[in-house]
């Protein structure tokens, strides 16, 4: 415990060195954009505390959900009424980007804001009951190649969804045709949607890694890749990726932050700093482990173009399916 | 057996201390709520709603807080019934005929006592049924496709007049006002946003709760300026209890039947607490024939309805926790509830949220002990409570509404959004157009709607997919009979059912 203290303190002390010209004091303020108990909630709460934790903040990380529109209210808000608050972080994930490239903030888009790190994901896969005739991801995509509607995908998003997207950045990714023809079904929930795949009525599964693990752990639900770059930690090794299987699809849902665009230099390079610090830290290794996160955390100088590659790809897709005009 | 170790692990979340206490507090507002006049038990659920996210209540909690008075509100009507001849909500309306009666004669007190126990045995039975029923018709429910969740939510929509409904057309009118509204938002089968006019706000769609708690408890207020009830009603006397064991004994072949016939009478969708408790009445009136004096202060006709209400209402539970239809109007705003904390009814709720639905059901259970010891010895203090001024009330049920809405999501715009729904309640409620159709509308039109589109995905567009299965085939039958029967029976029940009071349009 000591050692570890100390280390902490090591580790905020090379953080404020090298941004020693700004440290925030007093009260930081944490804008969760939904309700208390989703994940983004969870993403300003957890990191709140290990940012107490590690002194690198010195008051406390104040929590506030400001709900509405799929974060929009929450982002129009930093937009217009918080352009210039230093010490304002808000909690951002796929869906976020999700909603930009599709345009469901209306008037606002991916530069208005400063983006600020990744802290994890949970990764995306393709499941199919137990019975299923599909054993790979590769044996599904060459039936939905040979006709686009022969496997029907259920998730837990709207359609256009990051649920759906990730069928069709598979699909894509395998050399698939007729993207707007595969059917995808959507539920109000990734539980929902798994019942009925379990049931029988639909073919596949597509959600993410988290909400399958009661399901697969029974073994009704067989896994037929995961969309990472690599295999998974732990219980999860055994899945096969979609890589390894020669269908080059990737679907990490992250969880991080953005901040006004307005905020001065010295915090912005402060607030990068910090969450790579915290993202190295023991504390937040725990926090990861108990909540099923996988390890995601692109160099600070690389998730901007990250964030925006994602947009313009999700824009992209949108476009293909005829969900953007 | 697999069922009793579920009850078992509910039971151990039922009885902690916390639980415990949340579970006696609903109960006691709930009798409360339930033998104030008008005041039915979906006013009292929608009512206590807001308290729970006040609260910060934990989802078992929060569920069995809102069972309890659930389960309190059905035991509360009779006590209105019985003193005031004023039905405390309209499933105790056949308690009026033979209660007011017997307390004319002197004998409120043994009225009071008897229905209390015909309440208890009534939910017993009730609730045994709800453990018995519910993890088989989970199971079955697994089955279910999307044509067959589309046939079950057109029986549910077919149905929801219900036999003893007074209007149609208001009630269609109510449902299609439900409906409209549900299709606010961003539709999630196409992705497309629906009448949001670029209101960020309106993106997600109206939320149930905010409806809920606007139409009932802020209607409810105004109805209250509007009458300016401020003075109580006068003292009145209870007299002494003189039911004997004999004549106790004699009532127990009428509380089994009329707990088991109620059961029945809730798990069918759209019938709910009324029915059962009008048909336990007229059955056992033919059971007993000449021998009874119905009408003139018989006993048994206290204790059937009370105990065909209590049947009800936890039969009504059944189709809500398993396929996540509502059977009646209260357990439509428990529906909302359970959505609200990101639970999904039916089958896969059985097995991931399995605490919270065996703690609900243990709750009710001990609900109904808790009710029954609450309802003898405090009748008197219940009794005195009918005489308290509402302007006492009514400000704090106001005040915890605010402070629940506005805890839920933290927007301002929330709560003009309810007081909106409040004022739009009030004037629907002058009308007489009921509002759990709306509420029912609101649930269920978004999910009806979606698997319509799913069904059609899945069969590329060949509308006969609705029909094709068997059990899909029975419910397109069962629902055309819940359209017919109510033209055919209704009006016919309706006559014999009337005798004692106009239909309240906020009714269960």
């Amino acid at each position: 415990m000591m050692i570890k203290r100390t280390l902490s303190f090591v580790a905020a002390a090379a953080v404020s060195m090298s941004a020693m010209a700004w440290q925030p004091s007093g009260k930081v303020e944490c804008l969760a954009p939904a309700d208390p108990g989703g994940g983004w909630d969870f993403t300003c709460r957890s990191v709140g505390n290990v940012l107490q934790d590690l002194s690198l903040v010195d008051g406390s990380v104040q929590t506030v959900n400001m709900a509405g529109a799929g974060g929009g209210v929450a982002y129009a808000h930093t937009v217009s009424k918080r352009a210039e608050d230093d010490k304002l972080l808000v909690a951002a994930s796929t869906a976020t980007t999700t909603r930009l490239a599709q345009k469901q903030f209306p008037g606002m888009n991916a530069d208005m804001v400063t983006w600020v790190g990744a802290l994890g994901a949970d990764y995306g896969i393709i499941a199919v009951g137990k019975d299923s005739e599909y054993q790979n991801l590769s044996e599904l995509m060459d039936a939905v190649k040979a006709n686009p509607k022969s496997v029907k995908f259920a998730g837990g998003s709207a359609r256009g969804g990051w649920d759906h997207l990730k069928v069709l950045i598979a699909a894509k990714a395998a050399g698939a045709d007729k993207l707007p023809s595969i059917p995808y079904l959507s539920y109000n929930n990734g539980g929902e949607a798994m019942s009925q795949v379990v049931g029988g009525q639909v073919d596949a599964f597509t959600g993410d890694i988290s909400e399958a693990t009661g399901f697969l752990e029974s073994g009704d639900l067989r896994v037929v890749a995961v969309l990472s770059e690599e295999r998974l930690p732990g219980k999860f090794s055994d899945l096969p990726t979609a890589k390894e299987q020669g269908i080059d699809a990737v679907g990490p849902n992250w969880r991080g932050f953005y901040m006004p665009k307005g905020a001065s230099e010295e915090a912005k390079s402060y607030w990068v700093d910090a969450v790579d610090t915290l993202y190295a830290s023991e504390q937040w290794k725990k926090v990861m482990k108990s909540n099923g996160l996988i390890p995601f955390h692109p160099p600070a100088s690389k998730f901007d173009e990250f964030v925006r590659n994602q947009v313009q790809d999700i824009e992209n897709l949108s476009r293909e399916i005829g969900l953007l005009k | 057996m697999e069922t009793l170790g579920f009850l078992m692990e509910g039971f151990a979340v039922a009885l902690t201390p916390y639980n415990l206490m949340f579970a006696l507090f609903g109960a006691f507002v709930g009798t409360l709520i339930g033998c104030l006049p008008g005041l039915g038990p979906a006013n009292g659920v929608a009512i206590l709603i807001p308290l729970a996210f006040t609260l910060g209540l934990p989802p078992e909690t929060a569920m069995i807080l809102l069972t309890a008075v659930y389960a309190g509100a059905m035991y509360g009507g009779r006590i209105s019934s019985i003193l005031l001849n004023i039905p405390g909500d309209e499933p105790a309306m056949m308690t009026c005929l033979d209660g007011y009666p017997m307390a004319r004669k002197g004998r409120a007190a043994d009225a009071l006592a008897v229905s209390a126990i015909a309440s208890f045995a009534g939910g017993l039975i009730g609730t045994i049924g709800l453990i018995m029923l519910a993890p088989v018709l989970a199971r079955f429910a697994l089955t279910f496709g999307p044509a067959e969740y589309f046939a079950l939510f057109l029986l549910a929509f077919a149905t929801l007049g219900g036999i003893t409904g007074k209007n149609p057309v208001k009630t269609v009118v109510a449902a299609t006002l439900g409906i409209m509204i549900s299709t606010v938002g961003i539709d999630i089968s196409t992705g497309t946003q629906r009448y949001t006019f670029g209101v960020l706000e309106l993106y997600e769609g109206i939320d149930f709760i905010l409806a809920i708690v606007g139409l009932f408890a802020i209607s409810e207020l105004l109805f209250f300026v509007e009458s300016r009830m401020g003075r109580g009603r006068d003292k009145m006397n209870v007299g002494k209890l003189t039911l004997t064991m004999k004549e106790l004994v004699m009532t127990i072949p009428t509380q089994l039947r009329g707990g088991v016939l109620g059961f029945i009478s809730g798990v069918l969708p759209g019938a709910g607490a009324s029915l059962g408790s009008f048909i336990s009445y007229t059955l056992e009136k033919q059971v007993v024939g000449k021998k009874g004096k119905f009408g003139e202060g018989d006993i048994r006709g206290v204790v059937a309805p009370e105990a065909g209400n209590n049947g009800a209402s936890s039969g009504a539970l059944v189709p809500m926790l398993t396929l996540g239809v509502p059977g009646s109007g209260t357990t439509a705003v428990l529906l909302a509830m359970l959505i609200s904390l990101n639970i999904t009814p039916g089958p896969l709720m059985f097995t991931q949220n399995a605490d919270i639905v065996w703690g609900v059901i243990a709750a009710l259970l001990i609900g109904n002990v808790l009710l029954l010891v609450l309802n003898i010895p405090l009748v008197g203090f219940f009794v005195k409570l009918l005489s308290v001024p509402p302007m006492y009330l009514l400000p704090i049920v106001t005040m915890v509404a605010f402070v629940g809405i506005y805890s839920i999501s933290h927007s301002t715009f929330d709560l003009y959004f309810m007081v909106a729904f409040g004022v739009a309640g009030y004037f629907l409620r002058k009308l007489e157009i009921p509002l759990v159709p709306i509420i029912l509308g609101l649930l269920l039109g978004p999910e009806m709607e979606k698997n319509l589109g799913h069904a059609l995905v899945l069969s590329d567009g060949e509308w006969s997919v609705l029909w094709a299965s068997p059990l899909a085939m029975g419910l397109w039958i069962v629902a055309g009979l819940g359209l017919i029967l109510p033209y055919l029976v209704g009006p016919l029940l309706r006559r014999r059912m009337n005798a004692a009071m106009k239909e309240s349009p906020v009714s269960d």
